[in-house]
């Protein structure tokens, strides 16, 4: 708190931690590229990368599947791990997560909607059906908050919310079972199936919504003081607030609808990273976007060789990975406090 | 003289109310074994269950469609029983055996039965017993920190069970495709595909547990008032909460090992029978008799008021949701 006196070692502590982070990201995207159910040699990888001599299978392989499928699992990694920073700063609640809070469960119905209801197959059309979906539940969340819902009312909320969601979404899909054959992969969290298409729909909106959810990374930590304290420390709550759920919106939306609901990212990556950097949220959002990516690669990758000749789903993965956090979170005396 | 007059009341409307909902259950049970795309009026139903072997409708009602709806009856009397003792257990309405994930464990160990070989109703039975044994165990012992908090031991569950449904995927993904298969279709929590050769197990091995509820109800009412209370009036507390976790788990694997995981109709019943029959605590009998009505009602609305038949876990993983959405308004409110 006392930032100018002990600012040095501090902060060069967060650049070292910035510095392994991008390194890391950038080991998890070149595994994600180099690893998968088809052995390629390294040098054919980089050759199919960069237009060389390579033999047709590889570059279908490389640039037809792991290439965009690494771009998917970067964009839904930023865009979860900061919709996580951004709902956890927003609700005060260090055990809020667009997945246990609902947000991405609202996503997927809507897209069920879309896709087994009005006939939209097409990732052009279904990707506005995800952020309106993204913004109902995010809307409910912050209701049930301001209604006076404790940490842990609204976990059970979410859970209750994500619960109806998941159901009626799971009798749309089994209601209209042709329609979802081309989804498989999506309902259950999976990166296997993304193309170019979707991405080149997606990518911006992600992009602005981190962009929103980095520029209003100061006032969110403000934020943390009580909205007394803050706005005495001259942050806005109303401009933060709306904001804020613009960035959810668009952040938890865009990684829905890219590929499919995939959990505690957003609760795992920003308590990661506050345990590295300290208590700034504009540290810890930074960080985030670059530990967020790897998470999700990191799950894919190793799905991709778990259960040969089949796939597991990333969604898989993060979830047996981070609901142990989520259970320690639960067991340390503060989250009670919060 | 008037607090007479009004417990006297009081009891009076209980009576009514069990009478009603035992009604319920038995004509709803009859109407449901009538319809179909074979439909038969209450009383074709009641002479076809009385009349001669060969009969079609006959065949129709006792081979098809009766085992069906026995076991809905059966199971959801099962499932709210359980969480009616569940919730009496932890003194909270939330703490039943779906939330805090012993379902999710049961299916973990049916499917570990079912992957090892095992494919007979004792041994899925058997894994689903162990599996939800050793899940409350866990569970219990994650969130025990100098006392169980409601509120760790329910985020501790939907975290446990958040695991345990990705190791159900892995497991899934394991299996040969045709053992997975009927395993996911299981998963969902179906009674439609059940025969009266799983029927007739499970519902024997849920009537051997029923009396034993009926023992350690009175000790149960004791611990609702509290561990000295009980103490003082007698109670073993340990070994009594023992009995009760032991039985609670056991309906709850019996239940899933036959009709796989069947949500929230633990969670919802006991409290909706509370508010019916104005209990103080949570009502055993009542719970039982509103789970029964509460599932074959979910079972009705998955075949019959869909585009497509659905199982019932579906259905009544969205009922219990609102419920459960309900609740929490409801008690927002209160804090406000």
């Amino acid at each position: 708190m006392s930032a100018p006196l002990r600012a040095s070692p501090r902060t060069r502590a967060r650049w070292i931690a910035g510095a392994v982070s991008a390194a890391i990201l950038i080991l998890t995207v070149a595994a994600s590229l180099a690893i998968g159910s088809r052995a390629i040699e390294l040098h054919e990888v980089w050759l199919a990368l960069t237009g060389g001599p390579a033999s047709p299978e590889a570059v279908a392989a490389i640039v037809g599947l792991r290439l965009p499928r690494t771009v998917a699992g970067i964009l839904a990694g930023i865009s979860l791990s900061l919709a996580g920073a951004v709902i956890q700063a927003l609700t005060r609640n260090p055990l809020a997560d667009p997945g246990i809070l609902g947000v991405n469960a609202g996503a997927a119905f809507f897209v069920a909607l879309a896709v087994g209801v009005f006939g939209f197959t097409s990732p052009r059309a279904y990707v506005w059906f995800a952020f309106a979906g993204a913004l109902v539940a995010t809307g409910a969340v912050f209701l049930l908050g301001s209604l006076g819902a404790s940490p842990a009312r609204l976990v059970l909320a979410g859970m209750a919310l994500g619960a109806v969601l998941a159901g009626v979404t799971s009798i749309i899909r089994l209601s209209n079972r042709q329609a979802f054959n081309a989804m498989l992969a999506w309902e259950i969290g999976s990166l296997s199936n993304t193309d170019w298409n979707a991405i080149a729909v997606i990518a911006p909106l992600a992009i602005a919504g981190g962009a929103i959810a980095l520029a209003i990374s100061r006032p969110l930590g403000v934020l943390a003081f009580g909205d007394d304290l803050a706005q005495a420390l001259g942050a806005r709550l109303t401009a933060t607030r709306i904001a804020g759920v613009g960035a959810i919106t668009l952040t938890a939306g865009a990684a829905t609808a890219l590929v499919g609901p995939v959990g505690f990212v957003g609760l795992m990556v920003p308590h990661v990273v506050r345990w590295a950097v300290g208590p700034s949220q504009p540290w810890i959002m930074a960080l985030s976007a670059l530990v967020g990516p790897s998470l999700v690669l990191s799950a894919d990758i190793l799905g991709r060789v778990a259960v040969p000749p089949a796939e597991l789903p990333a969604a898989t993965l993060t979830a047996f990975v981070g609901a142990p956090v989520l259970i320690a979170l639960a067991r340390r005396r503060s989250a009670r406090a919060i | 003289m008037k607090t007479e007059e009004r417990a006297a009341r009081r009891v009076h409307h209980r009576t009514a109310a069990y009478w009603t909902m035992a009604a319920v259950c038995l004509i709803g049970g009859i109407a449901a074994v009538g319809l179909g795309d074979y439909p038969l009026s209450p009383a074709q139903v009641i002479s076809a269950m009385l009349g001669a072997d060969g009969d079609f409708a006959r065949t129709v009602v006792v081979e098809w469609r009766l085992p069906r709806v026995s076991v809905a009856l059966a199971f959801g009397a099962a499932l709210a029983t359980s969480g009616a003792l569940f919730q009496s257990l932890t003194r909270n309405p939330l703490g039943s055996p779906d939330v805090i994930g012993f379902a999710t464990g049961s299916y973990t160990g049916a499917l570990i039965a079912t992957a090892l070989g095992g494919s007979t109703y004792l041994a899925t039975g058997g894994g689903a017993l162990g599996g939800g044994l050793a899940t409350a165990i866990v569970v219990y012992a994650l969130a025990r920190k100098d006392g169980i908090d409601a509120f760790r031991l329910i985020v501790v569950g939907i975290g446990v069970t958040a695991m345990l449904h990705a190791f159900n995927i892995f497991l899934l993904m394991r299996m040969r495709q045709e053992v997975a298969m009927t395993a996911a279709i299981w998963g969902a929590g179906s009674i439609g595909l059940i025969g009266w050769d799983r029927a007739i197990p499970a519902i024997v091995a849920l009537g051997l547990l029923a009396p034993l509820v009926g023992l350690c109800a009175p000790a149960l009412r004791q611990l609702e008032l509290g561990d000295d209370a009980a103490g003082a009036h007698g109670v073993k507390v340990e070994s009594a909460r023992l009995a009760v976790l032991g039985i609670g788990v056991g309906l709850t694997a019996i239940v899933t090992a036959a009709a796989g995981p069947i949500a929230f109709i633990s969670l919802a019943a006991p409290q909706i029978a509370k508010r019916i029959v104005r209990a103080a605590g949570v009502p055993l009998l009542a719970s039982a008799l509103l789970g029964a009505m509460l599932l074959l009602a979910a079972d009705l609305v998955a075949q019959f008021a869909l585009p497509v038949a659905v199982p019932a876990g579906a259905v009544t993983v969205v009922l219990g949701g609102i419920y459960l959405v309900d609740l929490m308004i409801r008690e927002a409110r209160r804090l406000r």
